[in-house]
């Protein structure tokens, strides 16, 4: 019993950091209608970012919490210049074409981010320290034996995820700018009617998709080190974002706990007699079974089509 | 019309470019391709290697004009460690040189597994230093093949010696329970048949984990290892893999003093990124340590201090930088030895390989090339393309790594049938004739 | 004034109905075909038979197989890597245990294994559309990668878990010279090419892009989705089988599962995109630019570096190339959505016009 908690407890919060990626798709889809496939890449290149300036402030010898601020400022930059120049670059010249388009060009974005910021910052492994505690904690270990096993950097990773859930619900319901991202998910040309301006709006989404990103490179990359395979994690939020909804920013988180539990316990319990191995695709055959029952997953905004 | 001019333009100044890169070509120079993986999950773990590789041969070129007055030419190829590049690249890199490549190396035991098939018809050896296919030693059946210095199977067998040793003897690991967490790739699955063999021998209960690729996120496999308390873990990863499994054995409290790693997962990028957590951590060593040896010194005075080393500063002296030196030292110490036989001019494939087939580094030519403690004597012959049987075990501290056993043999009695009955397996599917080596000279 | 149809007049419906109507077009077909049978084996050398010939045979006809999925139909499949698999395992499995077969003959018949587990793996697309769908085919891309990995007898328990192709004969005539190699996978694709060309122009063809275009509409006007649907991924999924069948028989020799992966999966991908959807010639021309892009990047950029000076290590070439690779992509996209295919359309259209402005 106590094992099968543990499990449990430990998928969940996986399943958390799994939404933080997912929730870089979901604003970016919400506001655009892209399928963000770069949102991986926007991930390694966070962390890099990040990882790289605080190497460097910290050998400049300055103290943590001005070299920590600082590298999430500069990161946070970069970040702004990424989504400037796939505004400019990309999004402007792609206006109203098929969906399948977009979901294409954001491929080729994924490619040239990945070169990019490897050639800019490396491609070794780097530790990340970003002063969140990392060490395991043992609960109730009276109750059971060895106690329940909880990571203490992923309680945090899903402190931050609640605060970013939160935060962006509020933008997206309370202020201006949220109401006018809502109405460029909606239809492009109707809300450029209506003196919308796009190309703001797809630059302040990617922006803040991109800070996502960051978050999301930050806790990821102090769990793992900041390296190529931050970029693969994109692979383990399709399915969150089946499960919840490409449009729903709850359904990003509803939907990891889901994933991260259900992946978890099959692995442990399932997995062994199966030989081993099976977390990657039964998460998606979960995902891919509630799809057959929701098509447009437990939150997402029901698909109308009009012929 | 100006950009398409001025697109056009641009293509035929890369095309002339090309053409004129490819035109020149020596004529006395030995060709050795180098194929490499800088990008990718594996990269901490290839860069060293491969930055190991070029100094060496760079140096020999710079110290001594290349091999008895023929230069080296090498070349790098990216593989990214995926077999279709490997392929690629063996394809480009073949017939390159006047005599076209002297040996590949893929460091990538699927790269092996595809280029023991080609290599063959192209009369090209094979170098899988420490890693490939295990029962290709038996150099009867495969005669491309040379797994100098250790196979998985033997690491397998002298990990578990070193485990019956530090309980007390072979009959104290019964009962025992021994977990293996491997790369889900042939690479990891290598020593499985090994351990099973053991594990029916010697009564201890074995336990497979394997790890999906790249296996940066293990954390159902070591909840599993948790509740199963293994009393040893057997670490068989690579790149991301290795960093990952020590990192989350700090997570779940498992002693990193009863995990053993392969010697490719025992170095330096393995253990950094786990942080404090790593300290106690054992690994094999492919007999060779950590530090510097006598090499250095020309090392440091023909390739380092003349900034033609590809290294970081931190990587020089670290395990797979040496491990890479190493490897270019067989290499090119097999070419030497074919010069020996087939006079001083740039060798062929064929001629390598029976260099290879013939090398024998005694103590004495090993002091000389300067590599004294860092490998013991290796003498391959025609039916043992292994070389050696010897390894030993050293721990990370948390800043160094530290010998901390002696050497150890590799049970042949174990081993030999094993490689006696996988490689006859493989010679019957691919109807290869095994060679007799007592006919041969 | 070169390609002008005036004169070309039709006596028959069959002659109305050619695929070629137009004569310059089944010349400059005939050529290709005599060139590419005929003369390319005397004039290339081992190398770019290995790198990009019979790569870009092979993934071509694996590029069709896909189209007729995406483009054809409209469904968006990223499972063509585990189809590949599938087709490669299977063709194996019918040599190791049907050892009489000729290995072609397992190669054909692997294919029908394949589409039978499209089948399986499209029953999905039923009910789900898009981008969802999209997500959908990844899990039978990954149930596919561990089912290679995992199951043992699909890989007859080999303790590698890699396997090896019997070797190529046809009634004892060896066949594993890279030119053989060359012309059988040529034959497969072009006999194929043929047949899928036929097949779209018919009336399923149709169905599927009924589908492909307004699915509710075309229900409504008496098209059964269900059977248009399936028979894509089956007719699909037998193109990838065979071509799976080959590239692991033909180019590789010796293979894992991972060399049936996520990343082929996209990298077909890229070629129908890339190539225009919907076109048979564009899948060729997406196959041929995705696979002879990266080879002259990697030989074009370390010259290129040298003459400014810079020497360029491995690394910094892969990744040049996948941001040279991705800007392409993202270049390819805002040029010309509808792909190389149009582009090939729209230098037609000038052709019939030259030397004429109008």
């Amino acid at each position: 019993m106590g094992f099968f908690l543990e499990v449990l407890i430990g998928g969940l919060l996986a399943g958390v950091l799994y939404s933080l990626v997912a929730l870089g798709f979901v604003l970016i889809f919400k506001a655009s209608g892209v399928f963000n496939f770069a949102q991986g890449a926007m991930v390694l290149t966070a962390g890099l970012a990040l990882v790289r300036a605080l190497d460097v402030f910290e050998q400049w010898h300055w103290p943590f919490g001005l070299a920590l601020l600082s590298a999430f400022v500069f990161a946070a930059v970069i970040m702004a210049i990424i989504a400037w120049m796939v505004e400019r670059l990309v999004l402007r010249k792609l206006v109203n074409q098929e969906d399948i388009i977009l979901f294409m060009a954001t491929i080729g974005i994924t490619f040239f981010l990945e070169g990019l910021a490897q050639t800019l910052f490396g491609a070794d492994v780097y530790p990340l320290n970003v002063g969140l505690p990392k060490d395991p904690i043992f609960l109730l270990e009276s109750l059971f034996d060895g106690g329940i096993l909880v990571n203490e950097l992923d309680i945090w990773a899903a402190v931050a995820a609640g605060l970013l859930v939160a935060g962006l619900a509020l933008f997206f319901q309370r202020t201006r700018i949220g109401r006018a991202l809502r109405a460029v998910a909606d239809d492009h040309a109707a809300a450029q009617s209506v003196g919308i301006p796009l190309n703001q709006i797809w630059f302040i989404v990617w922006l803040v998709a991109g800070l996502v990103a960051l978050v999301a490179g930050a806790v990821w990359g102090s769990k793992l080190g900041v390296q190529f395979s931050l970029s693969l994690l994109a692979l383990k939020a399709l399915p969150v974002l089946i499960l919840g909804g490409f449009t729903s920013v709850p359904g990003a988180i509803i939907g990891g706990l889901i994933i991260g539990a259900g992946e978890k316990l099959a692995e442990v319990f399932l997995g062994p007699s199966m030989g081993g191995g099976i977390e990657i695709w039964f998460a998606y055959v979960v995902a891919l079974l509630f799809l057959l029952f929701r098509p447009q997953g437990l939150f997402g905004e029901r698909i109308i089509e009009r012929v | 019309m100006g950009l398409r001019r001025a697109v056009l333009l641009g293509a035929a100044v890369v095309s002339a470019g090309i053409i004129a890169a490819g035109a020149a070509q020596a004529q006395n120079e030995q060709f050795i391709p180098g194929l490499v993986y800088r990008t990718g999950a594996y990269a901490p773990n290839g860069i060293p290697f491969a930055d190991g590789a070029a100094d060496y041969v760079a140096m020999l070129n710079a110290r001594d004009g290349g091999i008895n007055g023929v230069k080296l030419l090498f070349e790098e190829c990216e593989t990214g460690y995926a077999t279709d590049r490997g392929v690629e690249c063996y394809e480009r890199l073949k017939g390159k040189g006047p005599t076209g490549a002297a040996y590949f190396s893929p460091l990538s035991t699927g790269i092996t597994f595809a280029l023991t098939e080609k290599a063959p018809g192209d009369k090209i050896p094979l170098l899988t230093m420490g890693y490939g296919r295990s029962d290709s030693r038996n150099g009867e059946v495969f005669t491309w093949n040379f797994p100098l210095l250790g196979t998985y199977w033997t690491a397998a067998n002298v990990a578990i010696q070193y485990i019956a040793k530090e309980q007390g003897g072979f009959d104290k690991l019964k009962g025992k329970k021994i977990a293996l967490l491997y790369h889900d790739s042939p690479y990891g699955k290598e020593p499985i048949p090994a351990l099973e063999a053991m594990s029916k021998k010697y009564g201890f209960e074995f336990l497979p984990i394997p790890v999906p690729a790249p296996g940066s996120e293990q954390k159902s496999q070591w909840l599993q290892i948790r509740q199963q308390r293994p009393d040893y873990v057997l670490l068989w990863g690579w790149g991301v893999m290795n960093s990952a499994a020590v990192t989350e054995a700090g997570n779940v409290n498992y002693p990193r003093d009863k995990m053993i790693g392969v010697w490719w997962s025992g170095a330096e990028p393995d253990v950094i990124p786990a942080g404090d957590k790593g300290a106690g951590y054992k690994a094999l060593m492919l007999q060779h340590p950590a530090g510097k040896a006598p090499v250095y010194a020309d090392l440091e005075k023909y390739v380092i201090s003349q900034g033609k080393s590809l290294a970081k500063p931190d990587e020089i002296g670290s395990v797979l930088y040496n491990r890479g030196l190493i490897n270019s030292m067989l290499g090119t110490e097999a070419i030497r030895t074919a010069m020996a036989k087939f006079g001083n001019k740039p060798m062929t494939g064929e001629q390598v390989r029976w260099g290879f087939e013939h090398l024998n580094l005694t103590a004495e030519r090993i002091k000389q090339l300067g590599f004294e403690g860092m490998i013991g004597p290796l003498k391959v012959t025609c039916a043992d393309h292994e070389g050696a049987r010897l390894s030993r075990v050293h721990q990370w501290d948390g800043k160094q790594w530290k010998v901390i056993s002696d050497w150890f043999t590799a049970d042949d009695s174990i081993l030999d049938p094993l490689v006696k009955d996988v490689s006859g397996k493989y010679a019957a599917e691919k109807k290869i004739t095994a060679r007799d080596c007592s006919k041969e000279s | 004034m070169l390609y002008r149809e005036a004169g070309q007049f039709k006596a028959s419906y069959q002659a109305d109905q050619a695929i070629f109507p137009v004569a310059q077009d089944r010349l400059v077909m005939l050529a290709l075909l005599i060139v590419a049978f005929l003369v390319v084996p005397f004039v290339t050398s081992e190398y770019v038979y290995r790198a990009v010939l019979i790569p870009t045979v092979i993934l071509s006809l694996a590029a069709i197989g896909l189209n007729v999925l995406m483009g054809y139909c409209g469904q968006v499949s990223l499972g063509s890597g585990a189809f590949m698999g599938v087709g490669a395992y299977a063709a194996y499995n019918l040599g190791v245990h049907l050892p009489f077969l000729n290995p072609f003959v397992c190669i054909l018949l692997s294919g029908f294994v394949a589409a039978a587990v499209g089948l399986v793996f499209g029953i999905p697309s039923l009910r789900i559309k898009g981008f969802y769908l999209a997500v959908a085919t990844l899990a039978a891309q990954f149930f596919g990668d561990w089912a290679f990995l995992r199951i043992k007898w699909i890989t007859n328990y080999t303790p590698s878990g890699s396997v090896n192709a019997p070797p190529l004969q046809i009634l004892g005539w060896d066949l594993s010279s890279p030119t053989a190699n060359y012309l059988v996978s040529l034959i497969f694709t072009v006999v194929l090419a043929l047949g899928v060309k036929n097949i779209v122009r018919g009336h399923i063809g149709r169905q599927w892009m009924a589908i492909r275009d307004m699915d509710i509409a075309a229900e409504i006007i008496g098209v059964r989705p269900m059977y248009a649907k399936l028979t894509a991924f089956a007719v699909s999924s037998f193109l990838i089988g065979v071509a799976g069948a080959l590239w692991a028989f033909v180019y590789l020799g010796s293979w894992e599962p991972a060399a049936f992966d996520i990343n082929r999966s996209f990298q077909l991908m890229f070629m129908v995109i890339i190539g225009g959807l919907g076109s048979i010639l564009g899948s060729v021309l997406g196959a041929i630019f995705i696979i002879v892009i990266p080879i002259f990047l990697n030989q074009a950029l370390p010259p290129l570096g040298a003459l400014v000076g810079w020497r360029i290590s491995t690394a910094t070439v892969s990744h040049f190339e996948a941001m040279i690779f991705g800007a392409l992509i993202v270049f390819f996209l805002v040029v010309e959505p509808h792909g190389l295919a149009r582009l090939w359309s729209i230098a037609k259209e000038k052709l019939r016009l030259w030397p004429f402005p109008h």
